[in-house]
């Protein structure tokens, strides 16, 4: 071995026995146990523990209530994703923008809701939601909406908590766009002013292409979160009205550490590990043939 | 315990965000928790037999000051009480148990006693009950010590107690023609028909099926339902008694008695008050609640009664509560032992009820004048002599939350009594193979 390698493996031994031990072992378990039926009978005893194959993921497909957290999931991803990112970037255009002074307090104003903790949040919304008494609704009744039970009814819930995790979490996003926004050379606008650009036309031909790489990022990094809906219905909902805030990581908590259905709950977290996998390798893919066109 | 679930507060609840535990920081914890350990294991007693208690939610703020006067009375016993919240206390417990580092004596919900009987944590109790001059069974109610006896073995001491019964706006019952509560199931539809009828509220009772099971099952085990058969591996909820009572619960909706979206109703007491509904089925942690937040004005106009049942008699309600139990793996029994004795004294449990307004589970407590002259206490210990346990198994909980599900469904009137307790078979019977094979395993 040469002195420099071994140099190398002697620097890298401790970071690598940490993560070997705290992460490789976790997750070689936790595939092992998602072929057995560990559940809290096998925690008294070994003995009766059993390998089932792969019941666990067929018992999954076969189980209606995957389905509904898969199609909840998805409809907080497609329908919260797109809608988080461009409210963070019209935050972030906002606060570009040479019109707004007290930028610094703005910046802060919008990040606040990122760095709150999830549960003192909860508990307002839960105020602004409220049917007869909620400021939601309040504000609502003047352009003649009728009251809406915002948390109580299952076609409702789903969009109250996007509503909710957008406001909380647009702040994170808006940060990176504007350090993105930041990046785009003063002289490509004043070029384009001097061409006769309109602002509109400036937004789509510069300032839209430049972002593009910091666009992408921020949409991995949002569908990675979003797929992993677990806080928000936790608190909130509890996964009710009727299993329409009911997520794939909600599910897979429940069946592990509510029922201690290890086994079954290690499958979900395959199948999720799956799609987010699927998910990433399909938005890079699109990610470079962007860039070769 | 299932009681206490129900009150599910959001201040408890705490933040589980998988989204932002990212590896440095969870490595990180890792490394906090065992140098923790390592300084826990450190630490010297002063020469006393430290025991570890482990309380729950209200209970550990105060079973506290309890501790010194055992300690006077046991020089050489010092007791750790570690406070455990409510809703992390389940999850706790077994990743205790997982990690072999339960505490020597702790206070479990006594839903969850079968759970950890299986796991083989639980110390057989039969024995020291035995040899004991201070504690019998028979100065504990019938129905909630049978809680803490799976075949034939004790495993747990009572602590407090806990059912359900019936909690009601006295001035309205009255102005519909009951000045006594209903006894019966067609009392108790005849006054709630009265009462929206007269519009003297805009519900009669409140049934919120969004988070609770209990006064489904509750009906279904006043009209004679066994819920499960076959040694408890099968589902029996398409038996003509579950889906005679579930056709009745399903009535309180269908006629307007009782509200569908029960998420509207955050404050129970303020809309008590505010007469959207009048009756109300929950337990004693309420006396204290009712008499903190009912107004002023409303005090003396809300009253608790047992429940009514199909026939006439008190009907039976839940065997709730806490009991205490000894873990297998602990090494001070006797000082143990000697704590449970103490807390199960009639007088220590008075000065108990005084510090929460829990219960006591010992009947000689009730004798006295703080219990006997609070007038929405008196229900209870009568309701008390009229409980049964739900099923002894560890799947209980999740059985209970699908009854929950699929009476949610029935509420909202998108499933009809018959499918959905079919449903209901069906799911619960899935839950129950591992069972299935466990009870033939050990033939």
């Amino acid at each position: 071995m040469r002195a420099s390698t071994r140099a190398a493996v002697i620097f890298l031994a401790p970071a690598l026995t940490a993560i070997g031990a705290f992460f490789f072992v976790p997750v070689m378990a936790a595939i092992v146990i998602s072929f057995t039926d560990f559940d809290i009978y096998s925690l008294g005893n070994w003995k009766y523990a059993r390998f089932v194959g792969l019941k666990n993921y067929l018992d999954l497909i076969e189980n209606p209530l995957f389905w509904k957290a898969l199609r909840n999931t998805f409809y907080f991803l497609f329908v919260g994703g797109p809608l988080s990112i461009a409210v963070s970037l019209a935050a972030a255009l906002l606060l570009q923008s040479k019109l707004v002074r007290l930028k610094g307090i703005f910046r802060t104003v919008y990040f606040a809701p990122v760095v709150t903790t999830l549960v003192a949040v909860a508990v307002i919304w839960r105020f602004v939601y409220h049917p007869r008494f909620g400021v939601l609704n309040y504000g609502l009744s003047f352009v003649g909406v009728t009251p809406i039970d915002w948390l109580g009814d299952p076609e409702w819930a789903m969009p109250a908590i996007i509503l909710m995790a957008v406001w909380k979490n647009f702040g994170y996003n808006m940060i990176i766009f504007i350090a993105g926004l930041q990046n785009i050379p003063q002289e490509l606008y004043e070029a384009a002013s001097i061409d006769g650009a309109g602002k509109w036309q400036q937004f789509t031909s510069i300032t839209l292409p430049m972002l593009a790489p910091t666009t992408l990022f921020i949409s991995i990094i949002t569908m990675i979160g979003y797929l992993q809906l677990f806080a928000e219905p936790y608190v909130m909902t509890q996964g009710g009205p009727l299993d329409a805030t009911l997520s794939i990581v909600l599910l897979m908590y429940e069946q592990g550490f509510r029922w201690w259905n290890m086994g079954y709950s290690a499958a979900v977290a395959f199948v999720l590990f799956a799609l987010i996998l699927v998910a990433s390798i399909f938005q890079s893919t699109l990610n470079r043939r962007f860039k070769t066109s | 315990m299932n009681c206490k679930d129900a009150k599910t507060s959001l201040g408890a609840q705490r933040e589980i965000s998988l989204r932002r535990l990212r590896l440095p920081t969870f490595i990180g914890l890792c490394v906090l928790c065992v140098s923790t350990i390592l300084v826990g294991c450190g630490s010297k007693t002063d020469g006393r037999t430290e025991v570890v208690f482990w309380a729950l939610g209200a209970e550990g703020e105060h079973v506290a000051t309890l501790m010194p006067e055992f300690e006077r009375r046991n020089p050489t016993i010092r007791v750790r009480v570690q406070m455990i919240p409510f809703n992390a206390a389940h999850e706790k417990l077994l990743t205790a148990f997982a990690g072999t580092s339960l505490p020597d004596v702790s206070q479990l919900g006594n839903t969850w006693i079968p759970e950890f009987r299986i796991l083989d944590a639980l110390e057989n109790l039969s024995p020291w009950l035995a040899q004991s001059h201070a504690l019998r069974d028979s100065s504990y109610f019938a129905g909630i010590w049978d809680t803490n006896v799976i075949d034939s073995t004790l495993y747990g001491i009572p602590w407090y107690v806990d059912t359900r019964v019936l909690f009601y706006r006295s001035d309205l019952l009255a102005q519909a023609g009951y000045p006594q509560p209903p006894r019966t199931w067609s009392e108790w539809f005849d006054v709630s028909r009265k009462i929206v009828q007269q519009k003297l509220a805009e519900y009669a009772i409140l049934l919120p099926t969004n988070n609770e099971w209990a006064p489904q099952v509750i009906m279904g085990l006043q009209n004679g339902s066994s819920l499960l058969r076959e040694g408890d591996t099968y589902a029996n909820f398409s038996s003509r008694e579950f889906r005679d009572a579930m056709t009745v619960f399903q009535q309180f909706f269908t006629e307007g008695l009782a509200p569908v979206k029960t998420t509207q109703i955050v404050n129970v007491y303020q809309a008590m008050a505010d007469r959207i509904f009048a009756m109300y089925i929950s337990g004693p942690w309420n006396i204290g609640e009712f008499s903190r937040r009912m107004p002023p004005e409303l005090q003396d106009k809300w009253m608790t009664a047992p429940l009514p049942g199909p026939h006439g008699d008190i009907g039976v309600s839940l065997a709730g509560g806490s009991s205490l139990v000894m873990f297998t793996s602990s090494k001070k029994k006797q000082e143990v032992w000697k704590l449970i004795e103490y807390l199960s004294e009639p007088t220590v449990q008075l000065e108990f009820y005084r510090l929460t307004g829990d219960l006591p589970a010992r009947v000689e407590a009730w004798k006295d004048s703080s219990l006997k002259n609070n007038k929405h206490a008196a229900a209870f210990f009568q309701q008390l002599n009229h409980v049964v346990s739900t099923a002894k198994i560890p799947e209980w909980e999740q059985i209970a939350q699908r009854l929950r599900q699929v009476t949610e469904l029935i509420s909202m009137g998108r499933m009809t009594v018959d499918d959905a307790t079919k449903e209901l078979d069906r799911s619960v019977d899935l839950m129950l193979a591992k069972r299935r094979w466990m009870v033939e395993h050990a033939r």
